[in-house]
């Protein structure tokens, strides 16, 4: 069987035992909806000011929690799930197999690549039938889906690249949302970054991924002329992608650390 | 061509300043079972994981099946089973899943069915891997392990922890990959699983072979005496031999050289039988393994 073949037959028991795991799928799926309705319940009648045009808070969350949902899904979980893998020996035996590394890793990243795309959807349907939020067509639809699958790959190879850092399993729930959530903070995920922000904010912010991934998911689901789309932000998220990737080929543990 | 299974000259293992393995020897031919007997902390696992390829070694030369482990990559990894000492196994597939997932990932494989036979799990096929007990996880260890149709197959400890029920039945097991032609590598530190399953024994201590040989007569167990004990008979005399010892409970013991032991049992039983009695609680007791391995390894000092 070739690798690729292998790597797609791994894709399937890696989605087979997501679903079966009902702590990993509820997390994923629940968890982004829930906050989606919280903050529009209770910040979603107001408008947000930004780049000089206003903006239904309610519409805003709807893509705010689509990248909350695809950071979740390819950043935190699978440096989560990936700690505890390696901690139960899971890896360790997988490495004792002909099965190339790269395969089993790959099948985990294509695997939150699909899942985020279904995270992408679902949020979008629901802020279409509840929060008035216009689904991308066209180019912005081609754009969507182009953010989409280069963030969530790149977050992927970023939670790949944070497991080296995590001592054990139990510490990982931890690490990962120590590295992960004051940047969801800064970035306009749960707040929106209005004109009125102070300035620090939006330059620390924009010296990492995730506002990049914020900026662009707006640019192109919306379409809108205050959020100009630009490829300069995807570009950026790959080269983060590419250095997580590189890291995580230089440090990946298959065994236990101890 | 008779090639080894496994050829090992002078391996050595430095993990920083601590020496686990020490210059090692070890060959294993084609269909046999050898099992690296030590107590913990001896260098079994290092060794055996530099053999699997998960270990880089210090010093030495080491071939599996010709490849040098370390870097062996899929062509050798296709055809090696590897049963770790501690189970990983993915609890949301069922046991069926599981074998067919591993079994994918090599060019040979054996039907999956055949295999959940063979490890005994027929009535756990569509059961979840995290509904397993202890035991059964370890079986499918095993099946894991056998699920691409190795020629090799590595077994680290493989019932530890078993109850004596659990480790007859992983016995009987073994018992049966061996008439399938296997060549077997066991590590494991209890000396009745080494007497039951091996065809040779190592003994290895401080990070040394320090025997070498099949377990009924490693490190000259088959020219050690055999013990012989006794009781007599309420008013009968004491046996009238030399060497008889009397012990603080009343019995008595004798000790016979290798091929003296019949005729010993035989004077002594006529002797009884002349006195008109007999040898009550007779007890003939071989030199057993853990005799050996104890002195061997130093861990019975002080016991006797």
């Amino acid at each position: 069987m070739s690798e690729l073949a292998l790597t797609l037959r791994q894709v399937r028991y890696t989605n087979k035992a997501f679903w079966r795991n009902p702590a990993a799928a509820f997390f994923t799926f629940a968890f982004p909806l829930m906050f989606l309705v919280i903050f529009t319940t209770l910040f979603g009648s107001g408008t947000v000011t930004i780049n000089g045009r206003e903006l239904n808070q309610s519409t805003y969350y709807v893509a705010g929690m689509a990248v909350f949902a695809m950071i979740t899904a390819c950043y935190t979980n699978l440096a989560i799930g990936v700690s505890f893998q390696r901690d139960a020996g899971i890896l360790k035996r997988t490495r004792g197999t002909p099965l190339p590394g790269r395969s089993y890793l790959g099948a985990r990243v294509i695997h939150v690549v699909l899942m985020a795309m279904i995270l992408v959807t679902i949020c979008a349907l629901f802020g279409w039938a509840f929060y008035e939020a216009v689904l991308p067509t066209g180019v912005d639809l081609f754009r969507t889906v182009a953010v989409v699958v280069v963030g969530s790959a790149s977050f992927a190879a970023l939670g790949l690249a944070s497991t080296p850092a995590i001592p054990n399993a139990d510490a990982a729930p931890a690490v990962v949302n120590a590295t992960i959530l004051p940047l969801l903070f800064i970035s306009g995920i749960f707040f929106p970054i209005s004109d009125t922000a102070p300035q620090w904010i939006d330059t620390v912010s924009k010296f990492f991924p995730v506002r990049h991934l914020v900026d662009a998911f707006l640019g192109a689901f919306y379409g809108l002329p205050n959020f100009a789309f630009s490829w300069t932000d995807v570009l950026i998220i790959a080269a983060w992608g590419v250095v997580g990737l590189a890291l995580a080929i230089r440090f990946f543990s298959w065994e236990p650390r101890r | 061509m008779d090639e080894a299974a496994i050829e090992v000259r002078g391996l050595r293992k430095s993990y920083g300043d601590v020496e686990a393995v020490r210059g090692i020897d070890l060959t294993v031919s084609v269909g046999e079972v050898f099992a690296l007997l030590g107590p913990n902390g001896a260098g079994k696992t290092t060794t055996v994981e530099i053999l699997e390829g998960y270990r880089e070694r210090t010093a030495g030369d080491v071939a599996v099946l010709g490849h040098d482990p370390a870097h062996g990559g899929p062509s050798l990894r296709e055809r090696i089973g590897i049963v770790l000492q501690s189970t990983g196994i993915d609890p949301f597939l069922t046991v069926r899943e599981t074998i067919d997932m591993y079994a994918g990932y090599y060019p040979k494989r054996r039907p999956t069915d055949e295999v959940i036979n063979v490890v005994g799990l027929r009535e756990k096929r569509d059961t979840r891997v995290n509904k397993l007990s202890g035991g059964q996880q370890r079986r499918l260890d095993v099946a894991i392990a056998l699920a691409g149709d190795p020629e090799l197959l590595f077994l680290d400890e493989p019932t530890t922890g078993f109850d004596p029920g659990a480790r007859r039945n992983a016995w009987d097991m073994v018992r049966n990959l061996v008439s399938t032609g296997k060549t077997i590598f066991l590590t494991t530190h209890y000396m009745d699983e080494a007497q039951s399953l091996a065809d040779r024994v190592a003994v290895i201590a401080g990070g040394s072979i320090v025997a070498e040989g099949p377990p009924e007569s490693l490190a000259g167990r088959d020219r050690m005496k055999t013990k012989i004990r006794f009781r007599t008979a309420p008013g009968m005399p004491s046996p009238d031999r030399q060497g008889t010892m009397r012990l603080p409970d009343g019995s008595y013991e004798l000790r016979a050289d290798a091929g003296e032991t019949t005729k010993l049992v035989h004077d002594l039983t006529g002797w009884a039988l002349e006195q008109g009695s007999g040898l009550e609680l007779l007890e003939v007791t071989p030199p057993s393994l853990e005799d050996v391995y104890l002195e061997l390894t130093d861990s019975g000092a002080g016991s006797e």
